[in-house]
């Protein structure tokens, strides 16, 4: 199997995958880095979101080869303690019910607010649209983007 | 009559246990699913009784620290909050200084059940409190012995005792003795009005894990030398194993084991892609086994069994024939719902270890006690070798009330001899589905001289009918001549409950037949369900299981709220009421046209439940329960072409969106009722509410779900579009 040098949260780490292994797997299996969700693995729930040089990016349908010299971040390394405005407005409005979308849905909206910082309510709803909330928190999901748009202002 | 039911009488003696740890402090146990059934009965022998046997502890340290563990599977519905938070306010302790746990539940003991559904805090409410309330008595009395006081001038609060000389003592400082006390065989409860913590918004305690991401579900859980299996399973159901050929599966690099068991293969590796690229390279053969059905059968049959005669009758009040040949107008309707995914957003998975001295199980799981049983019964073990262990649930929706997926884990092992985590894909989890059946209504309603005079509800569902109790919701009592028959089909597609079973469709028909009805008497739509209720109050009947004072409330309360009857031109409203899972709710559906085509843009939703525990936590549950049942009434579609489901991923498979969720007004009832469900109650009147307000908009009527299948009645008379 084929080495590959990937850059996630700041470290550079080494993998053995085969060359088709999406990055969700990678994180989620060789990395010890739980917090992306496998939810459909095929770019349709946004579970598994995490930036690329950036940008969100569903990390189910992304391989090894097309990540090697960008800079990941997952929602591991979004802050060190919970404390990026994001997740802080995550915890001020209390979204989760499972939880289990929630990673996905934080890395999407900070992405999204780090270009847009002074959304308007139809920004919000097509930016987060990619991602499903099967416990429909959408409400709170909703309230806690703008919450985090007016903190970071 | 009964409207708060059942009484739980127990003994706190005969649930409840102390000791002191080594490590300081005290432990004070009880058995949570016994003393929260509601028959619940103190285990037998009670000398023979140790930790092994409760399931809940609160732990209180020296230093005065107060850990909870909470023992209930958490799906989302927030009960690991919520049910912590009746103990500590008894306890009268400050509830930012608690630290709450998820208990290990062990099934050495098969006393317990879990409380399922929306029954936690209906059932935990009076044990939880008392529970609290002893342990604090038990601290106020060792304070009060070493004061040489009655510990009646005692009082409490944040955790520190004070004697009628105002001298204090912390709970850490007595906690030696208080586990040297006598448990206390009477407490008092706090009244309402003294609640420091029941009321107040309580933020959800595993926030900070989720929000960074911690491993703490199911698929999180890992293990040294734990295996990932891929399990593939007959395409169709009616379908069995033949034959298969793993040779090209076994060539690819990570695939360690290929473990054929019953009718299905699994794939072994240490890691979850390699596990589903072993799977995808099987060659299976299928052969079938018993009859393929389409959904094209289901429909058929299930009108052929509302239009036959082989029913079962759960209720029957007067005679609804006479009522009918003597009415001046009939309506009669039918109403139609597909089967449906749960889909929960963690797809199933669990970790079984499984030894020749014992078995380790670890897992997002509603039902550990069944599930445990059925796995000792498969293996042949005995159930005292199962440990099992529960996760946060990724959803849960009723689908992890069935452990088929721990089972297949247990057998895997067993077989393999290794530890292996079964993982299904999400194609996995949407054809191996314990689906909710599809189910048809027929309502029928005689009236005469202006009045409702008769009411024939029959129902033709696959596999299971109604429970019990729900012939007796509204409009049970309302109407003299009432009866409602229902009729099954068996099917080899296997069938279950899924979120508020029957009733998530059953309220659709009943107020979308009433909104219906109302159009046919020519009178207001609410007024006509008020007139009704007006006949229940007062009622001897005790199956009734809903209160007309109270159902009169919310309805009157959401009139109210939502500016019924008084809106602008170009919103349209439909209006519910309903009553499940032991709560009161009425929603209004506000619809507006945009680019020619109606969207549901707000729902007015007024719930009585009783004494709202969590505030915060209820309002995001009544809001995720009400878009919940508006994304299923629109889109939730799931067919069978010969055995075969018909969608496998989001990609094919609808479930709502943010840009589609319309916005959650939310009014709770204020009153002393003891609590009651919330997960499940406010998703059943969510479609029939968006339905009438469909039909005040386009004039259209929607009778089968999903509504977005029928896209002509989804459009909008020219005229409005002009106007
Ligand atoms: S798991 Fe990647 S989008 Fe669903
Ligand atoms: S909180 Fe459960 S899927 Fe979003």
């Amino acid at each position: 199997m084929p080495t590959y040098q990937i850059k996630v949260n700041g470290a550079s780490r080494s993998v053995n995958v085969s060359e088709d292994t999406p990055l969700l797997w990678i994180l989620r299996d060789h990395l010890d880095l739980v917090g992306a969700k496998y939810g459909c693995g095929i770019a349709q729930c946004g579970a598994c979101t995490v930036h690329l040089d950036g940008q969100a990016v569903r990390s189910c349908v992304l391989t090894a080869a097309q990540v090697e010299n960008k800079e990941i971040t997952t929602i591991e390394g979004l802050s060190k303690d919970g404390s990026h405005p994001v997740q802080q407005a995550w915890k001020e409005v209390d979204v989760p019910q499972c939880g289990y979308c929630q990673a996905g849905q934080i890395m999407t909206a900070a992405a999204f607010l780090d270009k847009n910082p002074n959304p308007e309510s139809q920004d919000i709803k097509s930016a987060m649209q990619g991602n499903l909330c099967r416990c429909a928190s959408y409400s709170r999901i909703y309230k806690a983007v703008e919450k985090a748009a007016s903190n970071m202002s | 009559m009964s409207t708060s039911k059942p009484t739980i009488t127990f003994s706190r003696r005969d649930f409840m246990r102390t000791s002191s740890l080594a490590s300081g402090g005290i432990l004070i146990g009880f058995n949570l699913f016994t003393a929260c059934k509601p028959e619940a009965k103190p285990p037998v022998d009670l000398a023979s009784l140790n930790y092994n046997d409760f399931n809940a502890f609160i732990k209180i340290a020296d230093n005065g620290a107060v850990t909870i563990f909470s023992p209930n599977p958490e799906i989302g519905q927030g009960v690991k909050t919520s049910m912590p938070m009746l103990i500590a306010e008894e306890l009268d302790v400050a509830w930012d200084k608690v630290l709450v746990e998820q208990g290990v539940l062990d099934t050495n003991n098969y006393t317990r059940q879990v409380a399922g559904g929306s029954q936690s805090i209906r059932f935990g409410w009076e044990p939880l409190r008392q529970t609290g309330a002893t342990a604090r008595q038990m601290l106020v009395n060792a304070a009060a012995s070493r004061w040489g006081v009655d510990p009646a001038e005692c009082s409490t609060s944040e955790g520190v005792i004070t004697n009628g000389a105002g001298e204090t003592l912390g709970y850490g400082d007595v906690v030696k003795d208080a586990a040297g006390m006598e448990v206390p065989d009477k407490v008092k409860l706090k009244k309402k009005s003294e609640y420091k913590i029941i009321g107040k918004d309580t933020w959800n305690v595993d926030l900070d894990k989720i929000v960074t991401g911690q491993p703490l579900f199911g698929l999180d859980y890992k293990k040294e030398g734990m295996l990932i299996a891929s399990v593939i399973r007959p395409p169709a159901f009616g379908q069995k194993l033949d034959s298969y050929d793993d040779s090209a599966a076994k060539q690819i690099e990570g695939v360690l084991d290929v473990v054929p068991f019953g009718d299905k293969i699994a794939v072994l590796a240490k890691d979850t892609w390699t596990a589903m690229k072993g799977k995808k390279a099987l060659d299976v053969s299928w052969k079938n086994d018993s009859k393929l059905e389409s959904t094209t059968d289901h429909d058929r049959i299930l009108t052929g069994l509302l239009d036959g005669k082989e029913f079962q009758t759960l209720r029957a009040d007067g005679d609804v024939k006479k009522a009918f040949a003597g009415a001046d107008k009939v309506l009669e309707r039918t109403y139609e719902s597909p089967f449906l995914p749960h889909n929960c957003l963690e797809p199933m998975n669990f970790y079984a270890d499984v030894r020749s001295d014992k078995i380790h199980l670890v897992g997002p799981i509603q039902t550990p006690e069944r599930t445990a049983q059925e796995i000792a019964e498969k293996l042949g073990r005995n159930p005292d070798e199962i440990h099992l262990e529960m996760t946060r649930m990724g959803g849960g929706f009723g689908r992890r009330l069935y452990g088929d997926f721990a089972l297949e884990a247990a057998e895997i092992s067993h077989k393999a001899g290794k530890p292996v985590k079964v993982v299904f894909s999400r194609e996995d989890d949407m054809a191996a589905g314990i689906y909710r059946p599809a189910i048809k209504y027929r309502i029928k309603a005689a009236v005469k001289d202006g009045k409702v005079t008769g009411y024939h509800l029959k129902e033709a569902s696959v596999n299971s009918n109604m429970y019990g109790l729900i012939p007796n919701f509204f409009p049970a009592g309302a109407i003299e001549n009432y009866q409602v028959d229902v009729a099954k089909h068996d099917s080899n597609i296997t069938t279950g409950a899924w979120r508020a079973p029957y009733t998530n469709f059953l309220a659709f028909a009943e107020q979308s037949f009433f909104d219906e009805l109302a159009e046919m008497m020519e009178v207001d739509k609410v007024q006509l369900r008020l007139d009704l209720l007006q006949k229940v109050k007062g009622t001897t009947d005790e199956r009734i299981q809903y209160s007309p004072e109270r159902m009169e409330e919310v309805i009157k309360t959401a009139v109210d709220k939502s500016g019924w009857g008084n809106q602008p031109d170009g919103v349209y409203q439909g209006f519910v009421n309903y009553y499940c899972h032991n709560s009161h709710v009425a929603e209004v559906a506000n619809v507006e046209i945009e680019d020619g085509m109606p969207v549901v843009k707000k729902i007015t939703c007024v719930v009585d439940c009783g004494i709202v525990v969590n505030p915060l936590g209820a309002l995001n549950q009544i809001e995720g329960g009400v878009i919940d049942g508006v994304g299923h009434a629109m889109y939730g579609d799931f067919a069978f072409e010969n055995g075969v489901p018909q969608s496998g991923n989001f990609d094919s498979y609808r479930l709502i969106r943010i840009n589609e969720a319309p916005e959650v007004e939310v009014h709770l009832m204020e009153n002393d009722f003891s609590p009651t469900g919330l997960g499940e109650p406010t998703l059943p009147p969510a479609g029939g509410a968006v339905a009438n307000a469909l039909k005040a908009a386009t004039g259209k009527r929607l009778y089968k779900q999903p509504f977005i299948k029928y896209p002509e009645l989804l459009t909008v008379p020219e005229k409005e579009i002009i106007g």
